[in-house]
């Protein structure tokens, strides 16, 4: 156990680095000097030259990379531009709200996606199927931002029964929770179908319909336990999914959170933030996936030993 | 008589393999989709409407989708502006008519570039194998890491946002999980005993990779380039919400519905009804993608 955990970290730690060396390297070498989109003009060449200096950026890029690197393992990823604050704050301070905010959702997906994944493999090719099925795939294929403006026309506007933005109180957890979560349940119920129907070719789902068990029991006691083992993966693939929809859920419903964080890093070409928050939530959904693949091969000891 | 029966198992033998290579022909199973699944018929035929409406737009679009009119700002839908009119006065309607142009051409020309550049990388990794297929997997597994609207953020940052980067984003984003999948099926395709055949008489590698690997690796491209169409329009869609993507005065319904969303209370048609559009070219393609795939590649995994 102790050596597979250790092979997937081993993994891992490249394509972290990897993930780190592409964000640096478009966000700092690609778009030229740093210090005209920090100072635009009216510069004394003087000024100039100092900061280049205290910035390193005369430095090779090779080197400044591992600087970077070397600083962002210390937990520094510089100083925010436009705010002026370290960027490690405002990611600290991003990252409960974005958790609480992902997580919510992640239990509505399955709340709404697992059951109808279950009914719709268990009634295959019947209307149910194909209305669920349909139902799952409209989820799949709407804009996280047409859900969101939806609910805030229909739930703040014209019934008056949630706030429209923000995030002080459970009221306004509410709606983006179920916006996000809403997207995702289409994936969760489409996956769970079709594990479902995997595990029903199996021979041991026969030999329980021989020894003459109702059709139920087949289901929830020798299907469902085996393919809801797979959902472990989706979950996990979940979470890069929930990561990008909450960019756009947080900036909808004004949450401030890592998705508004990158948002506004953007608009304000404030890149160090920009750069810190799309690695800290690369290396999220990178641990995440090993968490999931523990996870599994602790619940399915076969895994370990591919 | 030993000779007539003889004629018979030759004649049944032929029938059969025929019969065969019909199933398996690729033209046949989209044939029998359009003819048993009717909900991916008529999306296909929906796809091909929004095609010609998208060519023929200026046909379409009853206004200018530019013209710029400050006296009839957010007029409500009437019988001159079926849709209204948004915040500048531009016929949403004919907006969305134009728009389809955009999205269209997101969702097919990236994805098409990307699924390129994918099934190059994929055979070469696939065929190969040892030190080249390496690096082009790690590289891969770098790429998949990021979230895909992040990382396509990033390029925008870099490039700076405009269509044409866009396409460039969008491009880099989507290349590899095409290659991941193509490389899985170059590697059982190469163990294969024509393949073997192909080598011993010393065809050229690159021969057999895309003579003889790319054709039997093309029923799951094609389900894949219709998969991956609708997430690109998405994708394109939630960068110009965002402001990073397409800008004003272009019609794109992404951006459309950023302008439209500041009057989403007082006048709601000009921020959803683009959504909308989104809504209904990334279902028809999601619909088709999966009867597709039913139809072509049962097998093949989300």
């Amino acid at each position: 156990m102790a050596k597979y955990f250790f092979k997937r970290i081993l993994i891992a730690v490249p394509v972290l680095i990897g993930v780190a060396f592409i964000t640096f390297m478009m966000l700092n070498v690609v778009p030229g000097d740093p210090i005209t989109v920090m100072m635009r003009e009216h510069v004394k060449p003087d000024v100039i030259e100092n900061l280049r200096k205290t910035m390193h950026l005369d430095d090779p890029a090779i080197i400044r990379f591992l600087r970077f690197l070397g600083d962002a393992l210390r937990g520094n990823f510089g100083i925010s531009y436009k705010l002026s604050r370290p960027v490690t704050d405002l990611i600290v301070q991003a990252f409960p709200v974005t958790i609480k905010l992902a997580s919510t959702a992640a239990i509505i997906s399955w709340i709404i996606g697992i059951p109808i994944g279950i009914i719709s493999a268990i009634r295959q090719s019947t209307i149910i199927d194909q209305m669920f099925m349909g139902f799952a795939l409209f989820g799949v294929s709407m804009p996280v931002f047409l859900i969101g403006l939806l609910g805030q026309y229909t739930f703040s506007y014209k019934l008056g029964w949630l706030p429209v933005s923000g995030f002080e109180s459970w009221k306004q957890l509410v709606m983006p929770a179920l916006v996000l979560g809403w997207n995702s349940a289409g994936t969760i119920a489409r996956l769970t179908r079709s594990n479902l129907l995997e595990a029903m070719k199996n021979d041991y789902i026969r030999t329980a319909r021989a020894k003459g068990l109702k059709e139920t029991g087949v289901v929830v006691g020798h299907a469902l336990k085996n393919s809801l083992l797979p959902v472990i993966t989706i979950m996990a693939i979940q979470i890069a999914s929930l990561l990008s929809g909450s960019v756009i859920t947080e900036s909808i419903f004004g949450i401030p959170g890592i998705g508004r964080l990158s948002v506004d890093a953007i608009q304000g070409r404030d890149m160090p933030l920009l750069q810190g928050s799309v690695v800290f939530a690369t290396a999220l959904i990178i641990f995440g996936n090993i968490c999931a693949d523990m996870l599994y091969s602790l619940v399915d000891p076969r895994i370990r030993v591919e | 008589m030993s000779e007539c029966t003889e004629t018979v198992t030759e004649i049944e033998e032929y029938d059969i393999e025929s019969e065969i290579a019909e199933n398996d022909n690729i033209f046949y199973k989209i044939k029998n989709m359009i003819r048993t699944n009717k909900v991916a018929a008529i999306s296909g035929l929906l796809i091909i409407f929004i095609i010609i409406v998208a060519i023929f737009a200026p046909v379409f679009a009853p206004h200018d989708p530019y013209a710029i009119d400050l006296l009839s700002r957010l007029k409500g839908p009437s019988a001159e502006h079926l849709l209204g009119t948004d915040e500048l006065g531009r016929d949403v309607l004919s907006r969305i008519i134009y728009g389809s142009r955009v999205s269209l051409f997101v969702g097919l020309v990236p994805t098409l570039l990307s699924m390129i550049i994918g099934t190059v990388l994929g055979l070469i990794s696939g065929y190969f194998g040892g030190k080249i297929d390496f690096v082009i997997m790690r590289l891969a597994d770098v790429v998949l890491a990021f979230p895909s609207l992040l990382l396509a953020m990033v390029i925008m940052y870099t490039l700076g946002a405009s269509t044409f980067n866009l396409f460039i984003a969008l491009t880099i984003i989507n290349w590899a999980g095409t290659a991941r999948v193509v490389r899985s099926q170059a590697m059982s395709l190469k163990e294969k005993e024509f393949i073997e055949a192909a080598k011993s008489i010393g065809v050229k590698d690159s021969v057999i990779m895309f003579k003889h690997l790319l054709p039997n690796c093309l029923p799951s491209l094609i389900v894949l380039f219709t998969t991956n169409i609708p997430g690109a329009i998405l994708s394109e869609a939630n960068l110009s919400f965002l402001g990073v993507g397409a800008q004003p005065p272009e019609a794109s319904w992404g951006l459309m519905v950023n302008n439209g969303k500041k009057f989403l209370f007082t006048n709601p048609i000009v921020a959803l009804a683009p959504g909308i559009a989104i809504l209904i070219i990334v279902l028809t393609f999601n619909f088709l993608g999966d009867g597709l795939r039913d139809a072509i590649d049962p097998y093949m995994k989300e």
